[in-house]
């Protein structure tokens, strides 16, 4: 009897966690700082912060939180599952009526639009992969595409055999951009390079990715670019060079990571905390925002240290083409078509 | 073709390990007839706790001894839990996957990533004795040099294995013949739980000496679907195994062939769970489950 009893309190116990693991969710908070000229940002990720793309968009906003520019309160993992994203945006404009509300609408965009008409007077600034939306939801994305282009340049200069393989997440047109650009950068200084693309069809799984990349280097690539984690690992351990990418990643081996694509999100939120402070918040792209022109994407400082380091003349290509990517001299196109398993030009 | 061949070979025996390590664990704790569904979770357990206890202290074999606690700690509760409060296997396995993930999730974000950081070890380099296929973690070798004899040897040889199989197909009989239903079920539950804890702690100690969140992603779940495939039998999970893996690692080959340039990626990657589905498909009707599956045991 007294067993049983037990027995129903644990499975009570096991589905209090059930519950707990659907509702998911962690909230991450800063005390309010309570001055006026400090506008408040509330971001819901439907991912988690972990997710390199998200990590970007949270680390900038929690650094300018830090610094007390903002106030800065965040939700993450809010998920897909219908009206999850529509409630958690709906409560954080009705409790903590802040000024900006960010985070990401992949996935979820028809909610967040929705709920943005009902609060126009809160801006709504959210990573989509669709445009804006009057009058108040804006939208941005990683267009880092440009450094990209730069270190396929670097690859394409550097490898020996001439075939350089890629590891990706998902085929997105946020992923597929960025993958096509280093493969045009790569053949245009090296028209005989071959690039090999595999997709791990997940966000989180260095071993798939580690796996794949291994498969490439013994198909006899001998440069690694890295979209997801697991790839650097593999270059790593193998004595090859690689590249990084939304962050940079030098630390992760800085015996073989050339340079990183990295994406910043500071210049589009300063934008939008300056556009809000003056009152002439209106919806819009800040595409440009987050390009190399306005320092958006930068390529991170070359590793000249990795292993048989870089020749000059490759550096001085690299930085050329980014100083012509400033000045607006060379455009790199937008090509969001999934890369095939192989790529010749 | 031949080094295409020993690359496949040497990669399906990388993929194959966690693999194997997990179900063997599973395969001793459904021997006593519990089914064990925290599979996924002690596994990821273990690769977390493994990994932070590595960075922390700076050893891997200190990782690879916290991995084996988490294993054995979760074991116990999950013994507790089916074998001396007699909760639905199905409710607890559950609940100690979604519990263990969580919190290792919770627990990384605390101690790691939420100054934007990622744990990361030196992790152990693979042992080279000439190709492809003898360039190995340690691990691997242990897994099928010791692991793979010793579960075999537990399993049909010992006297312990004796035991566990007779709780796992008749508990009244067993009981009836003086064998402590309870106390074999205990040490088959925390001897397997400790086999998918090695699982976890190869992915992140040997493998990709870093830990993100969804590490083991399903591998835990492929295992469960192996020993089902294996008919709880040694060789033929073995075989079961070899056929994930080697499919595993052909179709990642396959992607890098100009000739298969344009076959969508998806199809591919699905290649591997499609051959053991069809394989199960094939000889795994009338599966010969353990009398005692899943029944928790109570004298009347």
């Amino acid at each position: 009897m007294k067993k049983s009893r037990i027995g129903k309190a644990f499975a009570a116990l096991a589905l209090a966690g059930f519950v707990l693991t659907a509702c998911g969710g962690n909230t991450g908070s800063d005390e309010t700082k309570g001055s006026s000229d400090v506008l408040s940002v509330v971001a819901a990720y439907s991912s988690a912060i972990e997710e390199p793309w998200d990590g970007v968009i949270h680390e900038a906003l929690q650094e300018m939180a830090d610094a007390g520019e903002i106030t800065y309160k965040y939700i993450d993992k809010v998920g897909y599952a219908s009206g999850a994203f529509e409630r958690a945006l709906r409560q954080i404009a009705e409790e903590d009526k802040p000024a900006i509300i960010m985070g990401d609408s992949f996935g979820n965009e028809e909610s967040a639009r929705k709920v943005a008409l009902d609060y126009p007077d809160i801006a709504f600034v959210m990573g989509s992969g669709g445009g804006p939306a009057e009058p108040n939801f804006s939208v941005f994305d990683n267009w880092i595409h440009e450094p990209a282009y730069v270190s396929g340049i670097l690859a394409g200069s550097l490898t020996k055999t001439n075939i350089i393989g890629i590891v990706g997440g998902i085929p997105v047109p946020e992923v597929n951009r960025i993958v096509n650009a280093f493969i045009a950068g790569a053949q245009s200084v090296n028209p005989k390079v071959e690039a090999k693309i595999n997709f791990i069809n997940s966000w989180f799984d260095p071993t798939a990715a580690k796996e794949a990349a291994l498969s490439q280097i013994s198909a006899g690539a001998d440069i690694l670019f890295a979209e997801r984690a697991g790839v650097i690992e593999a270059a790593a351990e193998k004595g090859l060079l690689s590249f990084g990418n939304q962050m940079d990643q030098k630390a992760t081996a800085p015996e073989s990571v050339v340079t990183s694509n990295v994406w910043n999100m500071r210049p589009t939120i300063k934008y939008i905390l300056a556009q809000v402070k003056a009152g002439s918040y209106t919806s819009q792209d800040l595409k440009d925002f987050s390009m190399v022109a306005k320092g958006g994407a930068t390529l991170a400082e070359i590793n000249t240290g990795v292993t048989g380091g870089i020749p000059a003349d490759v550096v001085a290509k690299a930085t050329a083409a980014l100083d012509a990517i400033k000045s607006g001299a060379l455009r790199v196109d937008i090509n969001e078509g999934v890369p095939a398993g192989s790529v010749t030009k | 073709m031949i080094d295409i061949t020993q690359e496949i070979i040497g990669s399906s025996l990388r993929i194959a390990t966690p693999l194997a390590l997990a179900a063997l664990g599973e395969l001793v704790t459904e021997k006593s007839g519990v089914l064990n569904l925290g599979i996924e979770g002690i596994m990821y357990g273990s690769a977390f706790v493994g990994i932070a206890t590595a960075a922390q202290t700076g050893s891997l074999s200190a990782g690879l001894f916290a991995g084996f606690i988490t294993g054995a700690v979760a074991g116990l509760i999950f013994a507790f839990a089916t074998v001396t409060l007699g909760v639905n296997q199905h409710v607890a396995g559950l609940g100690l996957t979604l519990f263990m993930i969580s919190f290792c999730n919770t627990a990384n974000r605390i101690i790691f990533t939420s100054d934007g950081g990622q744990v990361r070890v030196d992790p152990w380099q693979p042992f080279n004795f000439g190709g492809p296929i003898f360039s190995q973690y340690w691990m691997t070798y242990a897994t099928f040099l010791i692991a793979v004899p010793f579960t075999w040897w537990l399993l049909w040889r010992s006297g312990l294995g004796l035991k566990i199989r007779a709780v796992g197909e008749n508990p009244e009989a067993a009981d009836v013949a003086g064998i402590g239903v309870a106390k074999t079920r205990y040490t088959a539950i925390i001897i397997g739980s400790l086999l998918m804890a090695a699982g976890g702690a190869f992915i992140t100690l040997a493998f990709v000496g870093t830990f993100t969140i969804n590490i083991i992603n399903g591998r835990g779940w492929v295992a469960l679907a192996l020993v089902i495939f294996g008919r709880w039998k040694i060789g033929r999970l073995l075989a079961g195994a070899a056929l994930f893996s080697v499919v595993n690692a052909g179709q990642l080959q396959l992607r890098l062939l100009p000739s298969f340039s344009d076959v969508p990626f998806e199809i591919l990657l699905a290649l591997p769970f499609l051959a053991v589905i069809i394989g199960l498909a094939v000889s795994g009707r009338n599966v010969p489950y353990p009398g005692a599956y899943l029944k928790p045991y109570k004298r009347l």
